[in-house]
């Protein structure tokens, strides 16, 4: 089963290594990666989507807090919780099938970022699902290139980490 | 190197020849990183480096040419620094400090970090790099030292600014020492130890992300006291944290409260005194196998400061599965790992001990001690046949040493039979490279066992292998005048992998046989300096210890030429359950 965490770390050169490493060597596979800086310039915040059962998150959660530099590990598994990822996606757009990949584009409130004579890149935020879901339709078009940031995820309402 | 260096560093004077009254007092104030890392040392109470110099720490050993007050113990190989650091800290419980240059000299001390880090043992390491200006340039001895201790480090530093000199010493010996004990390592630039700072030590470490458990759990302390209680066939299983927690006295007074007999491992080994009539032995591949049958019938068993190691449980959904667990560990990682207990408790095995005592009511369980009594009259701890063998030699020590030296092992059958022959009485008192398995660490470790405890008698017990991995130690301990005694079982085989190819590789040796090509060990170490001795007949084995007890200004080599063939018995194949075990 899939699992999403939250990792907060010094932001300090080496922690990204120390703790993809840790994910590395310790046979946890890690599906997607998110990390920035947060409203703290000293914290930074990784959103990392892990596979396994929950005694392997358990385990990884420990191991986590084993580095000197790891804050705060989350584990958002039974919260309500705003989950996006963004994707840039560059389809085959011939002029005759223009009107039907704008459509879709709409439907999904999704956007063109690029165009040229051959192509569209277009621009999706959302759940890892929709983006899913979009990619599948334009499939059919011929996606030339493909970029997805990882998932990245904040705890509904007030609670702060 | 010094045109590259920057103005600021020029003008800077170099450590004038002090006066002795400086030398040794602690300092405050204005001076170079070199001194900086010198001064930090002395606050966190060092009294021995064990190193090796290099380009990249020319600066730091210019410093240690004036400081009298940090003696340093110059190795022959990285390796050996790394070992023997470990050998200090396993030997006294405080955190052993090696030293080594950049590049192979720092890539030299990852075999002992690791054996420090698979056995939680504190060791900072010190590693010179190129100046920070070169980092990252594939420059002369350049090696990403950091990056590579990564795994085996418990943390480790790069030091880019002279400033955070105080501040990083500081937090290494704390990280070190504290909680689950481990190794740390500060990477020091060239030009950051030549570069001025104004040292203030700091009084404390700020480390949000560090906050051991120290202190069990109230509730589960107490819900462990009723499980204990309601046992009818409790066994303790104790490990290295038994030892690293100095938890004897609580463990001694648990088993006695609850009689519930014990069973340590190679870790563990000395953190139980050995001839206390609960006491079974070590557990496991080649534990006794009354500890192994106990292991399997016992309804609740107190695991205290250990990990079960596969080395212990063999086939894991097999092992002690008539049990429930109460597991103690300082390490909240190690809980739920491998076997996932009933009631976990999270803290010092000291202080949780000593909390659950209180909560243990004395009992009684004459039936559960006669069944193992049983065992133990069944499936004795015995050797046989005729030769040389290598329990003898090790009774003989233990006889000579009236059980209270300090044995170091090196790695294979050696340290098997050492660990099976020579009971221990105390904490630190038995040294093995246990979850690495480390060939070569036993010369070494036995070096700072030996500096860090010079009234004990410090006995190696190696095999022909490993000893000649880190012999050239032999020269340190010679010109140290450390009186190490080695007592090689040699059979010209190494050993233990021998064993194995005999017993599951239809005994087809494949390079293995190292008879040919081995020096008279026991000419190699007089050719160091040191007292050798050749031992082939049962006769000559006392007199040729007793020689070597004598010697106090001189490290010593005896060379037991052992029974060829012996094996190391019991055992459990690897993987495998109680009733797979080989008992002789």
């Amino acid at each position: 089963m899939k699992h999403t965490i939250s990792v907060l770390v010094n932001n300090r050169p080496g922690v990204l290594a120390r703790t993809a490493g840790l994910f590395a060597r310790r046979g946890f596979n890690i599906d997607s990666l998110a990390v920035s800086t947060t409203q703290n310039p000293d914290v930074s915040r990784m959103t990392i989507v892990v596979e396994g059962p929950d005694a392997v998150l358990e385990q990884i959660s420990k191991q986590l807090y084993k580095l000197m530099d790891v804050i705060k590990v989350l584990d958002h598994q039974d919260e309500a919780v705003v989950t996006r990822e963004l994707a840039l996606v560059k389809v085959a757009a011939e002029p005759a099938l223009r009107g039907e990949i704008m459509q879709t584009v709409n439907i999904f409130r999704a956007n063109i970022v690029d165009v040229s004579e051959h192509t569209f890149t277009i621009e999706v935020t959302g759940s890892a699902e929709k983006i899913d879901a979009l990619i599948t339709l334009l499939g059919k078009h011929g996606i030339r290139e493909m970029m997805r940031t990882g998932r990245i995820v904040l705890s509904r309402g007030p609670r702060t980490a | 190197m010094s045109k590259q260096r920057s103005t600021k560093t020029k003008k800077k004077a170099r450590p004038r020849p002090a006066s002795s009254a400086r030398k040794t007092a602690t300092k405050a104030g204005k001076m170079i990183g070199a001194q900086a890392l010198i001064e930090g040392l002395r606050r966190e109470g060092v009294e021995v480096i064990f190193g090796y110099p290099g380009g990249s720490l020319l600066p730091i050993y210019d410093v240690l040419y004036d400081t009298e007050d940090v003696r340093h113990i110059l190795v022959r190989h990285e390796q050996g620094a790394a070992h023997a650091a470990d050998g200090y800290a396993r030997a006294s419980g405080k955190v052993g400090v090696c030293m080594a240059t950049s590049g192979p000299g720092a890539t030299n001390l990852v075999t002992g970090i690791a054996t420090a880090h698979m056995d939680s043992v504190p060791i900072v390491a010190i590693t010179g790099q190129v100046p920070t200006f070169a980092i990252g340039k594939d420059s002369f001895q350049e090696a990403d030292i950091t990056g590579i201790t990564l795994p085996i480090t418990k943390h480790n530093y790069l030091i880019t600014d002279a400033n955070e000199i105080p501040r990083t010493v500081k937090e290494a010996f704390h990280i070190a020492r504290t909680g689950r004990p481990g190794p740390v390592l500060i990477d020091f630039p060239r030009d950051v130890q030549q570069a001025d700072i104004d040292f203030q030590y700091p009084e404390a470490v700020d480390l949000p992300g560090y906050r051991p458990t120290l202190a069990g759990h109230t509730m589960m302390i107490k819900r462990a006291g009723e499980l204990i209680d309601s046992a009818q066939r409790p066994l303790i299983y104790g490990g290295g944290g038994v030892n690293s927690s100095e938890a004897q006295t609580e463990l001694v007074a648990l088993a006695e409260r609850a009689d519930a007999p014990v069973t340590m491992t190679l870790m563990g080994k000395g953190g139980f005194p050995e001839d206390h009539d609960l006491y079974l032995g070590m557990p496991g591949m080649h534990g006794t196998a009354y500890s192994n049958y106990a292991l399997h019938e016992a309804d609740v068993i107190i695991a205290v400061g250990t990990r079960f190691d596969d080395r212990v449980t063999g086939k894991l959904d097999m092992f002690a599965r008539n049990a429930k667990f109460i597991h103690v560990d300082i390490d909240p990682a190690e809980i739920g790992k491998n076997v996932v207990p009933l009631l976990p408790i999270v803290g010092d095995v000291k202080l949780v001990l000593a909390e659950l005592n209180k909560r243990v009511s004395r009992a009684k369980h004459p039936d559960w001690r006669k069944r193992i009594d049983q065992w133990k009259q069944e499936y004795p701890m015995r050797w046989k046949g005729d030769g040389l063998k290598p329990q003898f030699v090790i009774q003989q020590i233990h006889e000579a040493t009236k059980g209270n030296a300090v044995i170091v092992t090196e790695v294979g059958q050696n340290q098997m039979w050492a660990a099976q022959w020579y009971p221990c009485k105390r904490t630190r008192q038995f040294i093995s490279s246990g979850g690495l398995g480390t060939m070569g660490y036993g010369l070494p470790a036995a070096i700072g066992a030996q500096v860090a405890m010079p009234k004990d008698v410090v006995w190696d017990i190696a095999g022909d292998g490993s000893i000649q991995m880190n012999i050239q130690e032999m020269a340190t301990a010679v010109a140290n005048k450390i009186p190490v005694k080695v007592a090689v079982l040699n059979n010209g085989y190494l050993g233990m992998v021998r064993q194995w190819q005999t017993l599951f590789f239809k005994n087809r040796l494949s390079h293995t046989d190292i008879q040919v090509g081995t020096p008279d060990l026991a000419k190699l170490a007089e050719a160091y300096g040191a007292v050798g001795m050749r031992v082939a007949d049962e006769s000559e084995v006392c007199p040729a210890i007793e020689k070597a007890m004598a010697l106090k200004d001189r490290p010593c080599l005896i060379d037991f030429l052992i029974a060829r063939d012996e094996n190391v018995m019991p055992m459990v194949p690897a993987g495998g359950t109680v009733d797979d075990m080989l008992v002789d």
